[in-house]
Formats: C-alpha cells, sequence, structure tokens
C-alpha cells in the first residue's frame, strides 16, 4: 500500500478515521507533516507526500498499551527490548507502560537504559513506571522524584505487594508531593500465597492451589482507602473478579482520582481455559469464573474499567514446559491485543468506540500522558488497520514469546502501517 | 464417552483403549469396569505358587518418583515384578532435578533408554498430564499420584474393594472423611463412584479441609459425621498430615478425633454392614480408632492385596493400548 | 461347512470314550482353555461314565503375541478346583491350529506346579501347526486353506461353522 518509509511527509488518505478521544468516525484524509498531524480533512492535496491509500481501512490512534513486562537482561523473560516493541509496532501500539520488575527500575541508570533501547529500536515509545520502594522490597522509598525526572511516568511496585500499610501510605504521600502518580495490583499475598488458578469449581477439580477472589478485593479495599487518605492519584491494575467492581464504581462515584485496567486475556478466557493443564493459561491475577468474566465486560462497557491492557509477559518456551503449578505465569500480549479487542466488538460485547477508546484514549488518560488521540499539531501516532484482514499468527507473531494461547489462532485485523512519533514504525509489505 | 473432555483425549487411544491413565475423571464406565475385571483375573495369579506372569518380558518400568513413597513405589514394584517386567527405580526428588536438570531433560534421557512405561509420582498436580504429552508415543504413563489432583490407581483398588465386599455400586452411599482439600486419593475416588454408578458420594469434614465448590466435583458436602455417615454402605477415611496443625487449618489433632476421628460409636450411623476404609498408612487416634481399624468392618488389610491386582491390570492395558496404537492391526489369527 | 448339534454329539461322544479308555484308573484333571474349550471340556465331562473334576484356564497373561494383539478386554481369571502337583491334566480346547495357545496354557500350569503328565483334547485339528505339538484325542481332523477357520459357538447348543478370516488379519 504505501511506499518506503522515510522523512517524507506522509497523505493518509481516504481511510475511515475514527478518534474515540474526539468521538471523530469519517472516511477523510490525514496529512503528517515533518512527524506532525497537521490536518485531518476530506481531499487533502499534499505535494511530495509519500501517498498512503487507506480507502477501505481503519485510521486509528496508535495504541497504549498500559501494561507491558520488559524483557531486560537478567528479567528472564524472552526476546530483548528491541523484539518487543517491533512486534507492539506490528499490532499498532504506539505507546507501552513498562512495568517496573524488569531490573527493578528503582535507579536513572535501568531507566536511562530502557530508553536507550527503546529509542535505538525505534518502534515504539516505552514510559517506563519506577519502582516506588527500593528493590520493589516493600521497606524504603525509591527515590520517585529522581526516577520521574529520569522519565517514568508513574510509580507502582508491581506484582510485589507492599505489605506493609504504614510503608504504603508514606509511599503515597512522596507520590502525592509530587503529583505522581500510583500503578496498583492488588492481590493479598497471604490468601494468595502457594496459588496458581482461581479458588473455585476447577481447580477444585484439577487439584490446583487455589488464589480466592477476596485476596484482590481485600487488597483493593485497603489501597482505596489508602488512597482516599492520601489523595494521590492512583491506577488499579488486572482487575480480575467481580467483587472487586462495586469498590472501584463507589471509589469513583466518591470522586477519587480512581482509574482502573484489565487485562484482554481476562475479558476472553475464564478457569475452563486450563482444563487438561494448559500452562499457557497460567498468568496472575487467575483467570477467574466464567460471571466474573462477564461481570469485567460490563464494567469495560460502562466505564468503571477505564482500559484494557495486553498485560505482555514474553517467556522462554523451558519456563512453561513444566508442570502447571511449576510454570512462569504470564502471557504474550501484544500480538493479539487490538484483534482481540476488536473481536469484543465483533461479538457485540463492547461499542467499537469503547472498544478503542479502552487501547487508545482511556489508558493514556489513566497514566496521565499525551497519546492515545488523533490531534493536530502534536507528533502523530497512528495506526492504519485492515480490519477484515484475517491475520495468521501461526505465521505472523513478531514476539520472541511463544506463551499464548492464540499462538497458533487466525484472528481478524491487521495492520498495515504504524507512525509512533511522527515515525513508520511498521509497514506490512 | 465423552472424548471431548481434555483428560480423555490423553489417555485414550482413538478406538478407546486405555494409553495412559492419569486420572479416573470422564473415564468411560466399561473401561473402569474393565480394569477392575482385569484385575480379579490378577487376584488370582496373586495365589498361585509362582505369583508370575510373562505378560509384560521385556519391557521396561521406570518408577519416577519426585515425591518419595516407599510405600507406593513398593506395590507398583512389585505388580511390574509380578508381570515380567524390567523394574528401573529413580528417586528423582534426590537427584537430576535438584542439579538443575529440568523435568524435559530428565524425560529425554530416560526415553534414551527405551523405557515402556513410566510410573510418575509429583508433588505438582498435572505433572503426568505433562510427562504424558511430552514422551514419545510408545511410552505408557501412568499417574501414582499427582498434588492434590489425582491418585487413580488407589481409586481404583478402592473401587475392587467396594465391589468385592458388595457386590456392585447401585445403590451405594459413600463417604469420605477428612482432609479432601489437599486429597488425591478423595478426587479419584469421587469420579469413579460416580461413573461407576454409586447412589451418593459424601465428603465430611471442616470447612478448613474441604475445597471450595466441592459439590463440583460430584458430591454433597457434610460438616458433621452424625449426619454425613448416615445410612451410609462404605466409610473411607483419608489419612491426616501433622502439618494441618501448622497452617491454621486445624487445632489440635484431638480436637479432630473427637469431632471426625471414626470410633465405634460414629460409626453406628453408618449402615450396620458398612465397611470400613483408609488408604494408610493409617494414623491411630487421629482420624481412626484402633476399635475400628482392628475391626470386623475394616478391610484396611485387603486393600493393599488388591492393590498389586489392579496395579498390574492398568499396566498391562496400558502397555497394551500402547503397543496396539503404535503398531495398528499386524497379527494374525487368534487360533493356535 | 457347518456342525449341527447332532453332529457335534457324534464327535464329543467318540472322544469321551477314547478319554475313559485312555486315562482308566488315573482320575485326570480336566482343563478347558476359555472360552470354548471350557465348553467343550463340560460337555465332555457330562459324557464320562463318571464325572472328573473340572478348571478352566485363561492363557491371556501367557500369549506370545502380547506385543502385536494385546490384551483382550474382560479376560476371566483362570480356575484349578486342584493342586497341580503330580496330577494328570487333560487339556481340552475346541480349535487346535498353531499350537501357541496349548504352549502358552502348558505353560501357565506349570506356574501353578509340577504335574504328573498333561495330555491334549481337541474338537477339531485343522493344521497350520508352528509348534511341535499334536492332539492326543481328536474330534475331526480337516485341511483348510489358511483363510479359513473353524468357530465353535456355545455353551448350549454347541454348534459349529468355517468362517472366512477378515483379508486384513
Amino acid at each position: 500500500m504505501a511506499k518506503k518509509a522515510s522523512k517524507a511527509n506522509l497523505l493518509i488518505r481516504k481511510g475511515r478515521v475514527i478518534d474515540p478521544a474526539s468521538g471523530r468516525d469519517e472516511v477523510a484524509d490525514l496529512l503528517v507533516e515533518n512527524g506532525r498531524l497537521t490536518r485531518i480533512g476530506a481531499s487533502l492535496d499534499a505535494p511530495g507526500a509519500d501517498i498512503v491509500d487507506a480507502d477501505g481501512h481503519w485510521v486509528l490512534p496508535g495504541l497504549v498499551d498500559a501494561c507491558v513486562h520488559l524483557s531486560l537482561p537478567g528479567s528472564g523473560r524472552a526476546g530483548d527490548i528491541a523484539s518487543e516493541t517491533r512486534a507492539a509496532a506490528a499490532a499498532g501500539i504506539t505507546h507501552l507502560a513498562a512495568q517496573p520488575d524488569c531490573g527493578p527500575v528503582d535507579s536513572t541508570a535501568v531507566v536511562r537504559l530502557i530508553r536507550e533501547q527503546a529509542g535505538q529500536a525505534g518502534f515504539a515509545r516505552i514510559m517506563p513506571v519506577a519502582a516506588m520502594t527500593q528493590g520493589l522490597a516493600g521497606s524504603q522509598l525509591a527515590e520517585m522524584a529522581t526516577l520521574a525526572r529520569a522519565g517514568c511516568i508513574a510509580v507502582g511496585n508491581a506484582g510485589a505487594r507492599v505489605a506493609d500499610a504504614l510503608v504504603l501510605k508514606r509511599c503515597l504521600e512522596y507520590a502525592a508531593s509530587f503529583d505522581l502518580p500510583v500503578m496498583f495490583r492488588p492481590q493479598d499475598a497471604s490468601l494468595s500465597a502457594g496459588g496458581c488458578a482461581h479458588e473455585g469449581p476447577v481447580a477444585t477439580r484439577l487439584g490446583l492451589p487455589g488464589i480466592p477472589a477476596v485476596a484482590e478485593s481485600v487488597d483493593l479495599s485497603r489501597d482505596l482507602l489508602l488512597v482516599e487518605a492520601t489523595g494521590v492519584r492512583a491506577h488499579f491494575q488486572q482487575i480480575s473478579s467481580r467483587e472487586s467492581l462495586p469498590l472501584l464504581r463507589a471509589a469513583k462515584r466518591r470522586g477519587l482520582p480512581v482509574t482502573a485496567d484489565v487485562s484482554i486475556q481476562h475479558l476472553l478466557l475464564d478457569e475452563a481455559a486450563l482444563e487438561g493443564f494448559n500452562s499457557h493459561c497460567h498468568v496472575i491475577p487467575p483467570l477467574r469464573s466464567a460471571a466474573d468474566r462477564e461481570a469485567l465486560l460490563e464494567a469495560v462497557a460502562d466505564g468503571t474499567i477505564d482500559a484494557i491492557c495486553s498485560q505482555h509477559t514474553p517467556i522462554g518456551s523451558s519456563s512453561k514446559a513444566a508442570p502447571f503449578p511449576a510454570t512462569r505465569p504470564g502471557m504474550a500480549g501484544v500480538d493479539t491485543l487490538l484483534p482481540l479487542v476488536l473481536s469484543l466488538v465483533a461479538d457485540g460485547r463492547l461499542t467499537l468506540l469503547r472498544a478503542l477508546d479502552a487501547v487508545t484514549a482511556a489508558p493514556a488518560r489513566c497514566l496521565g500522558i499525551q497519546a492515545g488521540q488523533l490531534e493536530t499539531g502534536r507528533p502523530a501516532s497512528l495506526c492504519v488497520l485492515d480490519a477484515q484482514a484475517p491475520r495468521d499468527l501461526s505465521e505472523q507473531w513478531l514476539s520472541a514469546g511463544n506463551n499464548s494461547p492464540w499462538r497458533r489462532a487466525t484472528l481478524t485485523g491487521s495492520v498495515k502501517l504504524t507512525v509512533c512519533q511522527g515515525k513508520v514504525s511498521w509497514l506490512s509489505d | 464417552m465423552n472424548l471431548a473432555s481434555p483428560s480423555s483425549r490423553v489417555q485414550l487411544t482413538d478406538d478407546g483403549r486405555l494409553r495412559h491413565f492419569l486420572t479416573t475423571e470422564h473415564l468411560p464406565r466399561p473401561l473402569l469396569e474393565e480394569i477392575l475385571d482385569t484385575a480379579a483375573s490378577f487376584v488370582e495369579v496373586g495365589g498361585r505358587a509362582i505369583k508370575k506372569v510373562p505378560l509384560l518380558r521385556g519391557k521396561t518400568v521406570v518408577n519416577l518418583f519426585f515425591e518419595s513413597s516407599t510405600r507406593t513405589r513398593s506395590t507398583f514394584e512389585l505388580a511390574a515384578k509380578r508381570l515380567s517386567a524390567d523394574v528401573l527405580n529413580l528417586d528423582i526428588a534426590k537427584s537430576a532435578t535438584s542439579k538443575g536438570e529440568t523435568l524435559l531433560d530428565t524425560l529425554r534421557n530416560l526415553e534414551a533408554m527405551a523405557a515402556d512405561m513410566f510410573v510418575v509420582r509429583h508433588q505438582d498436580s498435572g505433572a503426568p498430564f505433562f510427562i504424558a504429552n511430552e514422551v514419545t508415543p510408545q511410552v505408557a504413563v501412568i499417574n501414582a499420584g499427582d498434588g492434590r489432583h489425582a491418585h487413580p490407581t488407589q481409586a481404583m483398588l478402592d473401587m475392587y474393594t467396594i465391589r468385592h465386599h458388595k457386590g456392585g455400586f447401585e445403590g451405594l452411599k459413600v463417604a469420605i472423611v477428612g482432609d479432601i482439600l489437599h486429597s488425591r486419593v478423595a478426587r479419584s475416588q469421587v469420579h469413579a463412584l460416580n461413573i461407576l454408578g454409586a447412589e451418593e458420594v459424601r465428603l465430611i469434614g471442616p470447612r478448613t479441609l474441604l475445597p471450595v465448590d466441592a459439590e463440583a466435583l460430584g458430591a454433597s458436602v457434610f460438616t458433621d459425621m452424625a449426619h454425613g455417615l448416615r445410612d451410609v454402605d462404605v466409610v473411607i477415611m483419608l489419612r491426616l498430615q501433622k502439618e494441618r496443625m501448622d497452617s491454621a487449618l486445624l487445632p489440635s489433632e484431638a480436637e479432630f478425633f473427637r469431632l471426625y476421628g471414626l470410633n465405634n460409636d460414629k460409626l453406628r450411623f453408618a449402615k450396620e454392614d458398612a465397611i470400613v476404609m483408609h488408604p494408610g498408612p493409617i494414623n491411630r487416634g487421629v482420624e481412626i480408632a484402633s476399635e475400628v481399624a482392628d475391626g470386623p468392618r475394616s478391610v484396611i488389610l485387603q486393600q493393599v492385596t488388591f492393590g498389586i491386582a489392579v496395579r498390574m491390570a492398568v499396566m498391562s492395558m496400558a502397555i497394551s493400548g500402547q503397543d496396539s496404537s503404535a503398531q495398528e492391526s499386524v497379527a494374525g489369527g487368534a487360533h493356535g | 461347512m457347518s456342525w449341527d448339534e447332532q453332529q457335534l454329539q457324534q464327535r464329543l461322544d467318540a472322544m469321551a470314550e477314547q478319554i475313559a479308555v485312555n486315562y482308566a484308573g488315573r482320575n485326570p484333571l480336566l482343563v478347558g482353555i476359555e472360552s470354548g474349550g471350557a465348553w467343550v471340556a463340560e460337555a465332555l465331562n457330562a459324557r464320562l461314565p463318571q464325572a472328573l473334576p473340572l478348571g478352566t484356564l485363561n492363557p491371556s497373561f501367557y500369549r506370545d503375541d502380547f506385543d502385536t494383539r494385546g490384551l483382550k478386554p474382560s479376560a476371566r481369571p483362570s480356575r484349578l478346583p486342584l493342586d497341580v502337583d503330580g496330577q494328570h491334566i487333560l487339556l481340552v480346547d475346541d480349535v487346535l491350529m498353531t499350537g501357541r495357545t496349548i504352549r502358552a496354557a502348558m505353560n501357565e500350569l506349570f506356574d501353578f506346579g509340577r504335574p504328573a503328565s498333561i495330555g491334549l483334547a481337541v474338537l477339531f485339528d485343522i493344521g497350520h501347526r508352528q509348534l511341535p505339538i499334536c492332539a492326543d484325542i481328536c474330534g475331526e481332523t480337516l485341511a483348510l486353506p489358511p483363510h479359513q477357520r473353524v468357530e465353535l459357538r456355545g455353551p448350549a447348543p454347541l454348534v459349529a461353522e468355517i468362517r472366512e478370516t477378515r483379508p486384513d488379519v
């Protein structure tokens, strides 16, 4: 479709332009000049610009993924920053919030390393989340303000929950002093100790140690009360249980600065996927019941849950080739995020605008960053999607992690072109 | 037959014969009955002057125990030897994996020894499924206990014992008592009892020792013995591990024994001809009183004898299923 | 070709007479091989002037074709009512062909003890022997082409017919 990627201006013609932030959904042309989105309108003319014929295709804001786990040396994950950001670019993702558990991200040196590697690769913008406590150990404050100045967009403690309520309260107070958003992954450590599956009928039958839904809601309650007490901006990641939803709704109703996301796999799979001990479905938080899945979908539809993320965790095959409880939890997700979100639209579970909002403008809002919308005058981040084209993932799979139940599936929706901050980051052939 | 379920797909050949024996769940009733019938033949063999048949001569059975258990390993070893197989005992708990070798590395090494069967015990639920999916098709896998998931040969020897004493399963009420939460034996028993047509399976214990949604296994749940044991034909007591007190699941052995330990007083709730079973080894005075364990209703020692015959049956059927699925039909006529 | 009940009875009568002569004063243990041989043994015993102790043998666990044919479902256990040690034994089968079943049965008998002697009575001998085994008493000898077998149906009434084997076996 497009000619070669170059520094030349880009005219994307006759695509269906869908921008959830502004509500725009119309056939139009887009002009990118000197890396900036300058115009959106009918029948634009730009002599000398590379022409992209997007007739019959969709033009969307670049996707914002609020939760990925980076592959840095020592993280034990598959691939590297280049391989995983390239996979993201090929799936229309331009911005990724990286969890602080790849280093841990508690020093400016690590932040600089991440930014340098991402910059060299040039496939996507990585926005690191800084560790909230030193070494994610949950006892001493990390240099949050310094880390923020080095480029971190938020602070959090990833899967390592801060158990000590006093330490947590001080973390929140400190973060609030610099208006840093805090990312929470609520899961009570003692209630989930040793568990690897949702505590329910499937885990009971398979004899897998369970993680009860209440492990999440107990922790979420505590976190919400401390958020209220400290006034910090809070984002709750990977909500998995329906018991958490009334807590989030009540908090939002009280006017707390609270947002939430859910991983796409929790909207499509439930505990039944574990039958046969399928280790690709070993994720934390665990895939919960069908009723939880239903409730999560409704919560996305009504906005209780703001964003849908990939929770991308690429893992080498040897870490998944073991008995289920001994495998490493996590699923590779950037390759499948957009087609799976679109499948929820096709199934009538989400409206198109809400679904796209949940992977573009909404996560940007949760993270407090300028991204996820088609705004003229700003560096262009967008993708062109053939929404009807099949994508055979057994052939086209770019993440170095093969750990996905969709690894050999064919999904609908194929990204033809991705532009990340004015530069072409993916161009399909 | 429910071939759609993942466990059946792994365990059975295309024509529905046993290939691996990993769980009793989802197996067709005729297959479980075939195991019991074949076991009956092997019980007879155990009564002979020479208790050995040449059925698996030249076959190699590897006992792959990632979790040590001398008792279970010994019964599998004896069963294999009575079938004339060569037996290799590997106590992996103390060797390979602790040296950093992965489970897959270990398996590849053992396959190179041209083993015909792995008897697997592992602390992780699902490990035998993983192994069955990973080994070359000529190797049959028998689950000798995985995590909390399944212990199908133990369940089948219990089924043999029940059928031996009760004639069949129709109309039977069976109670399983104690630490259901951690029990792979209980899970396999519930599935087998339901498949074989028992009228009711009851699980009895305090809520801390009952799994969430225990009803999903296909059983009714009771927290007291007076109601749970009423009119049952079979009482199966489970072993209580001492660690349960440390993890705040129970206050003390004494309180457990007072509430759930089987003594003659509590046994009176059951039918007059009810039998008492226990997978062993028993904790006298914890889950069962000596007056019951050594009493006339106890069939605990018979279970051990039947255990060897049932394991012989399962081993020969699985190797037979492997061979037939590997070679298709090469054979000549039946007459000789 | 087939044999009705009456035709088989004639042959069984003759075999029973022969047994009475051959084993006069020795009181052998009659052992039928499951399942056709057991029917024949029972029919013979009913015709003897004095009924003999009767057992059944299921040599499935001793067969040499386990690798290719596997274990037959629901094999019934062997039952021998007497101690085999020092006992005269007359093995009974319906059809003798390769001799491999008889080899397996004899091996199994020796795992019960050391018999004084083993004899063999069969209703039909259809040739195609693969082992040095022959019947002491035989109802009828047939020369069948390799693709044909005799099939006995029972236990009551006993009838037999010639059956074409399937081309794939």
